[in-house]
């Protein structure tokens, strides 16, 4: 899932200080996963906001309002009342449910979150990157380890010589990846693999040939053949 | 603001500190009529929303009391309510607040005593603070 941690509230205090009517808005889906922007969030910093202009002497109103997903225009919609209300909205959800709200209401859209990575809940309250969107999955032969999100260094044939008795040389609280990897294709028995060399690797898929898009001709064209029936 | 008698919720839990504070009564320690106490089934129960909604509503002190440290009926609920305190200690720091508003402490059941100490020294503590800056917009909220 995406992973986000809340802004710190100077931060936020900053983005509405001008304003004296604010919506917060939340999502159900990851933000609410890894507690940054769900229902509870939403209500967490909405009194932290009311707390604060109550301590500044300052006039604030806050509406809450958390959507079942913030990254699709139908559910975007439904905030539609609200946002006629207010100034300016905060939005908890991740970086592409803030571009969703602020592309479908002109008036300021300000993010409550900081989006940080895709990553996998390790155990309760901690998560950690596993997958960088590589756009060419190659999990398939590195035994089910990301060496793209995992070694700091993106290697393709690994491990540097930085490893040391399994750690990279970022941090020793950090596995290397290619240790991980070594170690999960002896257990598979199939440690021959790693003779293999992996060729340099094409990133455009991953970013580097500009933003990317998917477009799904079966489901994007049904969509057309329903609007035209309507 | 000598004569300012501050408006405290505790939330206690049913296990022990609610029985602590019964047992207070029965035996006639008196402890400030300022704290105004919620019973719950488990001080895990208590979410920061609740903390900060008892403040935003006009509360000038919330504490939670719960089990003794390995004692909790639901194993860890008192160690959750620890961590939301410190947290919302953390959030009133950022907003200006003083931390000392929101407070954890721990009892037995048997603990009658104690808790009508704990009661009064957080009053005297809140009753130092002065009254919230919320209590003094919004009014009384207990
Ligand atoms: S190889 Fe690419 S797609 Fe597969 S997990 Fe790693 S970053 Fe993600
Ligand atoms: S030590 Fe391992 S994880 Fe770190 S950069 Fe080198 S190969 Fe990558």
């Amino acid at each position: 899932m995406i992973t986000a941690e809340q802004k710190p509230l100077q931060e936020i205090f900053g983005y509405i200080a001008p304003y004296e009517k604010i919506l917060v808005v939340g999502c159900n889906e990851c933000v609410t996963v890894c507690a940054a922007g769900g229902r509870k969030e939403v209500g967490l910093l909405s009194s932290a906001l009311r707390l604060h202009s109550v301590k500044a002497g300052k006039k604030l109103e806050v509406l809450e309002h958390t959507l079942e997903r913030q990254c699709d225009p139908e559910y975007v919609d439904q905030l539609k009342e609200l946002a006629g209300q207010v100034d300016a909205i905060v939005s908890l959800a991740c970086g592409c449910g803030i571009q969703t709200v602020a592309a479908q209401y002109a008036i300021p859209v300000f993010p409550g979150v900081n989006t940080k990575f895709m990553g996998a809940s390790e155990s309760q309250g901690i998560w950690a990157e596993r997958c960088m969107g590589c756009g060419d999955c190659m999990l398939g032969v590195t035994g089910g380890i990301c060496p793209v999100a995992r070694c700091s260094k993106s290697l393709m044939n690994g491990p540097c010589g930085g490893n040391s008795s399994g750690k990279c040389e970022i941090s020793e609280d950090v596995d290397c990846a290619w240790q991980l990897i070594w170690n999960r294709l002896v257990e598979l028995g199939i440690q021959d693999r790693y003779e293999e060399l992996v060729a340099a690797k094409d990133w455009r898929p991953a970013g580097g040939g500009g933003p990317r898009k998917i477009i799904r001709e079966d489901l994007a064209a049904s969509k057309i053949i329903t609007e035209d029936m309507a | 603001m000598s004569n300012f008698e501050p408006e405290i919720v505790a939330f206690c839990c049913h296990y022990c500190a609610y029985t602590a504070a019964d047992m207070a009564g029965t035996r006639r320690i008196s402890y400030p009529s300022n704290v105004k106490i919620i019973r719950v089934p488990c001080t895990g129960k208590v979410d920061a929303i609740h903390l900060m909604k008892a403040l935003e509503k006009g509360a000038d002190g919330v504490y939670v009391a719960g089990c003794l440290d390995g004692d909790c009926h639901f194993k860890n609920g008192n160690l959750r309510a620890t961590a939301h305190v410190e947290k919302i200690k953390k959030v009133l720091e950022d907003l200006g607040w003083e931390p000392e508003r929101v407070a954890m402490m721990y009892f037995s059941a048997g603990m009658g005593e104690q808790f009508a100490q704990g009661a009064k020294e957080f009053t005297e503590k809140i009753k130092s603070l002065g009254p919230s800056p919320a209590s003094q917009t919004v009014g009384k909220a207990v």
